[in-house]
């Protein structure tokens, strides 16, 4: 029994750390469709933020700076798709197209170029990784019966960016429903003309949620590569931005529904890392290619039988001009 | 004509000012001149309508009162000070609020939050929500508005989401309110309570510019009436010294035609039956209750309600575009539709039935296609307009040419896709396409939405004419004045049900309006039973 507790412990550890990124890149897709632009780039930031991220770390040996060298790296990328998006009013599907396609392209061959590791960049470690925070008194508390092992399993041991992660959700909320920012940022997301006429600017305010989905991105990366992973590797964001974008409509463009889908998709993931190998009573072995299959699996079920009538932002997708 | 004059006396505000005065206001879009040297004074505390024909450059002048446009040339002086209004802003800082014709409310939104986007006072919503809800409170109780604060506008009604607007603008502390065709939508008793609301902003002192092309209405709600017509102010008149027919003239510049008599007929035989016709309610529609109702040869036959209520449902049923759920549809004895048998818009149109439908650019019409193009749509899979499974050029040509003649619309231009023609030509369009065809049976919804005052004249003639040849005509409209002008029978629709049945002669708006709005016009009190 008690292994059969730690072996759930130590799954819903995993789920955590898989749904880092996912719930960023959700949080950061949830911030630009509130505001009115759709975006299927957050693949693209995501994998260009893990290159950027890498490279800076493994030249610099600092985690940290790998950490601001991601975000700024998205924060670019974003502000690309906001500038085709707001301003060029172009086809915003289309344009976070191109950003995941370039950026696929882009990073192993920058990587190439410059580590001639075959499109990867150097094995991450020390400080140039995200250690895991060994929360205080693990020790003293680890020992309890039932508590401990959730507070020293699941609740300790995670590096920084998981942190970030799960405190960006109750700022999200807040933001989104209780300031003036929020207020505005769903107007413009849903009736960009009362925005217009109230004297606000649509386009300041779709430009500031695309730098929140860049600052997001970045971190959702940078998690990817030095964080869950050591070094940067030719299209590791595997569509999880993809699985972020299915969460946030799963969570109905909502900051903790929004968690609780990436949290699912994270323990499915978990899941399917455990499987793989295990015999199965009555099934025997699965080939890992068919574990592997499973977060997408779920997420196409998910989203064809679960979610029924999709409530997106009314303006999501529209580029705004005031001539109407 | 008393228009103000350069009456440069003072610029600092004084009281005896005029709230509006504005000095020869020019405004170009391109080669269009949309508003041509406007001069015109409001004066404070009073009702002051500007009325005019679509394009006549109502919108266009208030427009940059509100500061969204700014003009080429000319001064606006609010309260004697000249104001340079170049954003919204600059119009609220001026006390001038503007209740747009198409609401600017965000639905999913709370009225409170609505009235608050824009003007929180702090980054942090709590405090504001809480004294903002208490300012909005003394402000309904001084002008009578009743809206719920905490209510989500997607679930208000019409009227109520008006309300929310004028009290959007009174929190802005707007002194001058500009109602942009604020009646349009609005249900005769909505309309009422509307006006009430405005006499009471008028008591307190409150400017309001009310824009219409509703005749009647502006002469029962205005004490200055200003008439635009092609950018210009042609007129400037007291509702006493004219009449609606004088005003009519003003806005078209020229006579209007005269209208067909109706023939006294005895109405022939069934050309259409609806029998036990249901849908389903779905979110936000009411579906149809037991629809039953016969169109005879020979009568112009209305739906009344407010929309919402069913007659999207019943159109649709009636265009071959829906199956019912149960009861059957039949022209002449054949059943067309009924759950086992489905429908099809061509077939209707191949029985002579002519079809317009409510929403002409989403289910009339292809914005992209050009008017040729458009006006052969539904009859476009027969001769002359198609032989061997080729289309004709020459004959959708020569159609096209005679419809737009026919139909006085503008500019003649066969090639020009119909997005690039007004609401109104795109009208006479699809009206023009469905009459080529001689229908015996035509069915009509909002035939003259957002048609000139001319082309509705014409419109309702064309109708009559039909029901004098014998054909049977059915009218969905919103617009009640035009059912009554033109209807021998009006059947109302509350609910998805029919809820009442008049002649039209022995009927008038006010009965009407209360049975839109559910009640028995006999007991006014009382909720009407719809029991089927």
């Amino acid at each position: 029994m008690a292994d059969l507790y730690l072996d759930i412990l130590i799954l819903l550890d995993s789920a955590l750390r898989l749904a880092t990124p996912l719930v960023l890149a959700a949080l950061a897709g949830l911030y630009a469709e509130r505001s009115g632009i759709v975006d299927i780039g957050l693949e693209g930031k995501m994998l260009g933020a893990a290159f950027a991220a890498a490279a800076a770390a493994a030249v610099t040996g600092s985690a940290w700076m790998g950490l601001l060298t991601g975000v700024g790296a998205s924060i670019a990328l974003a502000l690309l798709h906001g500038w085709v998006s707001i301003h060029q009013r172009g086809n915003q599907i289309v344009s976070g197209a191109a950003i995941n396609i370039i950026v696929a392209g882009l990073a192993p061959t920058l990587a190439n170029h410059w580590f001639h590791l075959n499109g990867q960049t150097p094995l991450l470690s020390g400080d140039a990784r995200f250690q895991a925070l060994i929360w205080p008194g693990v020790d003293a508390i680890g020992n309890l019966p039932v508590i401990g092992p959730l507070y020293a399993e699941v609740i300790s041991g995670h590096n920084v960016v998981t942190y970030i992660a799960i405190l960006s959700v109750p700022i999200a909320a807040w933001v989104l429903y209780r300031t003036r920012f929020g207020l505005r940022l769903r107007a413009a997301g849903e009736n960009p003309e009362a925005v217009d006429t109230a004297g606000i600017s649509v386009y300041g305010l779709r430009y500031r949620a695309m730098i929140i989905n860049g600052v997001l991105c970045g971190l959702a990366g940078t998690a990817l590569s030095t964080g869950l992973g050591a070094a940067f590797v030719r299209d590791m964001s595997a569509g999880r931005g993809f699985l972020a974008l299915a969460a946030m409509i799963f969570g109905r463009w909502k900051p903790v529904p929004t968690l609780f889908a990436c949290l699912l998709f994270g323990f499915v993931d978990a899941l399917q890392g455990r499987l793989q190998g295990v015999e199965l009573p009555l099934i025997g072995e699965i080939p890992f290619q068919f574990t592997i299959m499973l977060p997408y699996i779920f997420t196409v079920i998910i989203l064809a039988g679960f979610v029924g009538r999709i409530a997106a932002p009314r303006a999501s997708g529209i580029p705004y001009s005031k001539e109407g | 004509m008393p228009l103000g004059g350069p009456d440069i006396t003072d610029s600092s505000a004084d009281k005896d000012a005029p709230a509006i005065e504005l000095e020869n206001i020019t405004k170009s879009f391109g080669p269009v001149r949309a508003n041509d040297g406007i001069t015109m004074r409001v004066e404070r505390g009073s009702v002051h309508a500007i009325i005019g024909e679509n394009g006549a450059g109502k919108s266009t002048l208030m427009n940059i009162l509100y500061g969204i446009y700014h003009p080429d040339s000319g001064e606006i002086r609010i309260n004697g000070t000249a104001c340079a209004l170049q954003s919204p802003a600059d119009a609220h800082h001026a006390g001038i609020g503007m209740v747009h014709q198409h609401f600017t409310l965000v639905e999913p939104f709370t009225v409170l939050d609505n009235i608050l986007l824009g003007f929180e006072n702090g980054a942090v919503l709590a405090r504001p929500r809480r004294l903002a809800a208490r300012k909005l409170e003394a402000i309904e109780r001084d002008y009578g508005l009743s809206v719920p604060l905490d209510a989500v506008v997607s679930e208000l009604p019409v009227g109520m989401r008006q309300r929310v607007e004028i009290l959007k603008a009174l929190y802005r502390n707007a002194e001058i309110l500009i109602l942009d065709e604020p009646t349009g939508v609005l249900t005769p008793l909505e309309v009422e309570q509307l006006f009430q609301i405005i006499e009471r902003l008028k008591g307190q002192g409150k400017t309001i510019l009310f824009i219409s092309h509703k005749l009647g209405e502006v002469m029962r709600i205005a004490d200055r009436i200003s008439v635009m017509r092609g950018g210009k102010l042609v007129a400037d008149r007291e509702p006493d010294a004219t009449n609606a027919s004088e005003l009519a003239e003003l806005m078209i510049g020229q006579k209007l035609a005269a209208a067909v008599d109706r023939k006294s007929l005895s109405v022939g035989q069934t050309l259409m039956a609806l029998e036990g016709i249901s849908i389903p309610p779905a979110e936000h529609r009411s579906g149809l209750h037991d629809i039953s109702l016969e169109v005879r040869s020979g009568e112009i036959i209305g739906i009344a309600g407010v929309t919402g209520n069913g007659q999207t449902e019943l159109l649709e049923i009636i265009g071959g575009l829906r199956v019912p759920a149960s009861g059957t549809l039949s022209l002449g004895a054949e059943v067309c539709a009924a759950p086992d048998i489905v429908p099809g818009a061509v077939d209707l149109r191949k029985k002579g039935v002519g079809f317009v439908a409510e929403d002409r650019l989403r289910m009339g019409a292809i914005g992209a296609m050009t008017a040729t193009e458009n006006v052969i749509l539904g009859y476009h899979g027969r001769p002359p307009f198609s032989r061997h499974g080729c289309l004709q050029p020459r004959a959708m040509r020569n159609a096209c040419a005679r419809i737009m003649a026919d139909n006085d619309v503008r500019p003649q231009a066969p090639n020009l896709p119909l997005d690039n023609f007004s609401g109104g030509n795109q009208q006479k369009l699809v009206f023009g396409r469905e009459t080529d065809h001689g229908p015996r049976l035509f069915i009509l919804g909002e035939p003259t939405r957002g048609v000139d005052i001319g082309a509705v004249q014409r419109i309702h003639n064309t109708l009559i004419s039909m029901r004098n040849a014998g054909g049977a005509v059915l009218v969905v409209s919103s617009d009640l004045d035009e059912l009554l002008a033109i209807c021998d029978r009006i059947l109302v629709m509350f609910e998805g049900r029919i809820v009442g049945e008049m002649l039209a002669g022995d009927t008038d708006i006010a009965a009407i309006g209360l049975m839109m709005a559910g009640q028995n016009p006999d007991d006014p009190g009382e909720e009407a039973r719809n029991d089927g």
